[in-house]
């Protein structure tokens, strides 16, 4: 008894917590590595709609964004309701994309130009009339692999 | 003497309990700032852009699949009213055509799908639309999938396997310029 008694006073040093912020740092690590910067500060209202044929775009540095939505309330006094496209940061028009596509394109290496993407993010509200003038430029730019962004539908299957 | 035992005391361990709670901080503030963002999407090749009129290829009336978007987002599917919910199972019937119905393809390589939109028909709509007709590709292709090699159809399957699937079910979705009916 007297052996048992003297066991487990010895047992009371507190737990060491030096590893705690090694498990908190790969926490954080994990995170800095799988989220993404947003690059770009949107400046149109784009709610995407939901989908169930979705594929997955691998590689971000591949991709290119276009978006086009309403101007959010701040900006509306200065750009009006009418959907806008917007390339990088800013408002643009339809005329903008090629060279938009261009400057994108030399951060690429020349190997991979025919695997960019353009994801096109449009608000679900949108008329097709600004996507299709859109369409009607990448075309002509000869950037022919598109995504029409959209989310998991939640009630399918 | 005295100094000796200040340095001693130096040599203690320095108390790292307080880095759990920076590194906290900046955990919180990487949880904060970054989104996720989701990239994923309806993937689209768009056909090459060409000058010249299309050719009006004479093109048999029971191989093409047409479906017509308005500005306030009604189907018309083979000249008849029907809703979006309708779509992918009557777009397998055409493809797959398994009666041998004189109106439907003739068979699933002839089969093409026409979709036409209005510049007043909304995003949702005609991506409603456009994601029906590509599964209902995809319900087909897994269908023969199942049936030749007993495995669904996936992208990471053999590529042989796809290959030949895709060849005999080709996706042909062919887009006619919108019509500018309706209120941008």
């Amino acid at each position: 008894m007297a052996k048992f008694s003297k066991k487990r006073g010895k047992a009371s040093p507190a737990i060491s917590t030096a590893s705690l912020p090694d498990i908190i740092f790969m926490l954080l690590f994990f995170f800095m590595v799988v989220t993404v910067l947003r690059d770009a500060e949107l400046k149109v209202k784009v709610s995407t709609p939901y989908a169930t044929e979705l594929t997955k775009l691998e590689e971000k540095s591949l991709v290119n964004y276009l978006y086009i939505g309403k101007p959010l309330q701040k900006y509306q006094a200065l750009y009006g309701t009418s959907p806008r496209l917007q390339l990088g940061d800013k408002f643009s028009t339809v005329a903008d994309i090629p060279l938009f596509l261009e400057k994108h394109k030399i951060k690429v290496p020349e190997a991979r130009h025919g695997q960019i993407t353009s994801s096109l993010r449009v608000d679900g509200e949108v008329t097709m009339g600004i996507v299709t003038d859109v369409k009607t430029e990448l075309r002509k730019s000869g950037q022919l692999k598109v995504n029409y962004s959209a989310k998991k539908d939640p009630d399918a299957d | 003497m005295a100094k000796k035992s200040t340095r001693d005391r130096m040599t203690n361990e320095i108390n790292a309990g307080s880095m759990a709670d920076i590194a906290f901080l900046l955990l919180i503030f990487f949880l904060v700032t970054t989104t996720i963002v989701e990239d994923k999407g309806i993937t689209v090749k768009l056909p090459p852009w060409s000058e010249e009129e299309p050719d009006p290829t004479k093109l048999k009336k029971r191989n093409v699949f047409s479906v017509l978007v308005n500005a306030q987002d009604q189907l018309l599917v083979r000249g008849d009213p029907a809703p979006v919910e309708e779509l992918r199972e009557r777009a397998k019937v055409f493809i797959s055509n398994p009666y041998n119905a004189e109106d439907m393809a003739e068979k699933p390589t002839k089969a093409i799908i026409s979709l036409k939109n209005d510049r007043g028909t909304s995003y949702d709509a005609y991506l409603r639309v456009y994601n029906e007709l590509k599964a209902a590709y995809r319900e087909l292709w897994d269908e023969l999938s199942q049936r030749k090699y007993g495995i669904p159809y996936s992208e990471d399957m053999p590529f042989a396997y796809k290959k030949e699937i895709r060849s005999e079910i080709p996706f042909v979705l062919s887009e006619a310029e919108p019509t500018a009916f309706g209120e941008e």
